[in-house]
């Protein structure tokens, strides 16, 4: 009797937090990073659809678009003067950090909903969570933290990391866009795109889609090699070496 | 023409790459010597980090030896019998130089190593070139004669072999120990050694000015394959694309600094060499010194995924 009265608050909430729908795409599923790219800024758009369940009050959205490049390990050191030069001290790794985050949203962070909620639902740079190991321990620290902050502002700087609280618009009151800038150095792999919903201050609903970074040409060939088979990589490298050098030494033969 | 750069992860401009390798080679074909110490700072200063820097640059200075290396065989200004016991302690010291390379890496400091051995070793090699230079300028204006070489401490020790071509008798110990050294730091610093090799050659071994030069090239030329080889195996930062513009750049620009450096005297060329050695030493002790921009630097340990 308990379970089936479970069941049928699950399907009940299941319900309720349907009763609006997010469709959403990205205008390129698969950006291909040729050897001559300089950036580029990929649009999403979507819609909320609403259904007979939505309370009629409900008029006014805000979207937070969460997009989270591939993920990888990263140290962040520090520079003391020790002996009157400046050298790394210290450091802490973050573990498993996306290598691209962009947070757009249609307002402000903070306005558009409760601090607690913002944290659950890890809005704004500040709410992300970034695990740090800390001496054996896991775990994310205050978002003052010098590491945390430094981390996130070298990774603003290289365009990595963003934070853009007007990058949504509201076409019509259900209809949104946004740019999603990618910048020159962007790290190639699957890239999740987190779109969440709110309406008063309140979870509404989230959905999800997803697109791929690939670099095609010549460089992605060598870099690949280098990484597989770095032997042959080797070999031909200094085969390339001897080849120039030899191809000098004719072209500029004096006798 | 923007190009991206596959291992180095940075799109640069090829043109800007190559003129950077042309003046380089300007100057090494000059100089008679690798550019390895000119080109690695100039590659950490357009945005390269310094690991990729290094590893990239030797395969850019083996192609400049071999096409030296080459002309110098044709006129048999090379010693086989001494390159070869260089070598022996060449190729050791690249392996050690490599291994302490990737130690470097893991823990951090090597940026700092590789600005500190700058500092150090170029302040002093710099110093000392451009005091000799000055002091030869200062004999020739007084028309004194130079004085004459005598034999040193090193000529005293054992296991000694006669090299024919450049008619020494010499002990292989100190040839072996300075190849180590000269591999050693070629692998740390990403140089050619060259212009620290030249000098400890004359000087300390008393090989003739006939067959130094082209000696000395055929142990960079090695070394510098070796430690191509040895960075792409180990460390994966070779950037072939980044070391053939280097290239082709680096030999063009060298043929017309030979051509150059025959018109400026001996001592001169020295007294420029050292100015020039010290310039780059002193450019990487005032960036250590001064505070930095930014205390924090991120690296990323591989993604995955």
């Amino acid at each position: 009797m308990r379970a089936l009265a479970a069941a049928l608050l699950v399907l009940l909430l299941g319900a309720s937090a349907r009763a609006e729908r997010l469709i959403v795409s990205v205008s390129n599923h698969r950006v291909t990073v040729t050897p001559n790219y300089s950036g580029e800024e990929l649009v999403l758009f979507g819609s909320v659809e609403k259904d007979a369940s939505t309370p009629a009050d409900r008029t006014a959205y805000d979207l937070v678009v969460t997009v989270m490049g591939p993920r990888a390990d990263m140290v962040t050191r520090r520079k003391e003067r020790t002996f009157g030069i400046w050298i790394n001290t210290d450091y802490r790794q973050f573990l498993q950090v996306p290598s691209y985050l962009a947070l757009f949203a249609n307002r402000p962070f903070d306005g558009i909903t409760s601090p607690e909620i913002a944290r659950r639902q890890q809005i704004g740079l500040n709410n992300v969570l970034l695990t740090q190991r800390v001496s054996g321990d896991y775990a994310d620290v205050v978002p003052n933290d010098a590491f945390r902050s430094a981390f996130i502002r070298l990774r603003t700087q290289r365009g990595l990391y963003r934070e853009d609280a007007s990058a949504v618009t509201f076409l019509t009151p259900t209809l949104f866009r946004t740019g999603i800038p990618l910048p020159a150095e962007v790290p190639i792999g699957t890239y999740e795109v987190e779109i969440k919903l709110f309406a008063n201050g309140a979870f509404v609903g989230k959905t999800e889609t997803a697109f791929e970074i690939v670099k095609v040409g010549f460089e992605q060939f060598v870099a690949n090699t280098a990484r597989q088979n770095g032997l042959v990589y080797g070999l031909v490298t200094a085969a390339m070496a001897l080849m120039t050098g030899w191809m000098a030494s004719i072209v500029f033969r004096k006798d | 023409m923007q190009l991206y750069l596959p291992i180095a992860d940075l799109p640069v401009n090829v043109f800007l790459v190559l003129a950077m390798g042309a003046a380089v080679g300007f100057v090494s074909g000059m100089f008679g010597i690798g550019g390895g110490f000119l080109m690695t700072p100039l590659l950490i200063f357009i945005g390269i980090t310094p690991a990729v820097a290094v590893a990239s640059v030797a395969s850019h200075i083996a192609a400049s030896s071999f096409s030296g290396a080459l002309t110098y065989w044709r006129r048999r200004a090379i010693d086989p019998a001494l390159a070869s016991v260089l070598l022996c302690g060449g190729v050791t010291g690249t392996a050690l130089g490599v291994w302490t390379f990737t130690q470097l890496r893991a823990l951090g400091q090597l940026d700092l190593m590789i600005a500190l051995s700058y500092v150090i070793l170029l302040s002093t090699v710099g110093s000392l070139m451009f005091s000799e230079g000055l002091r030869a300028l200062m004999r020739t204006r007084r028309g004194a004669v130079p004085p004459r070489r005598t034999h040193n401490w090193i000529h005293g020790l054992p296991l000694k072999m006669r090299f024919k071509r450049s008619k020494i008798y010499l002990s292989v110990i100190p040839v072996v120990v300075i190849g180590i050294v000269i591999g050693f730091i070629g692998a740390v610093m990403g140089i050619g050694g060259g212009f620290i090799l030249v000098p400890i050659m004359i000087y300390l071994l008393r090989v003739p000015t006939s067959t130094v030069i082209g000696t000395s090239m055929v142990l960079t030329l090695v070394t510098m394959l070796f430690a191509t080889m040895l960075h792409a195996v180990t460390n994966h930062l070779v950037d072939a694309v980044l070391a053939l513009i280097l290239m082709v750049g680096g030999v063009t620009g060298a043929q017309f600094g030979a051509r150059a450096g025959q018109k400026i005297r001996g001592e001169q060329l020295r007294l420029l060499l050292g100015l020039l050695i010290l310039s780059v030493g002193v450019r990487f002790a005032v960036e250590l010194v001064i505070r930095p921009e930014d205390l924090f630097t991120i690296r990323e340990l591989g993604v995955s995924g």
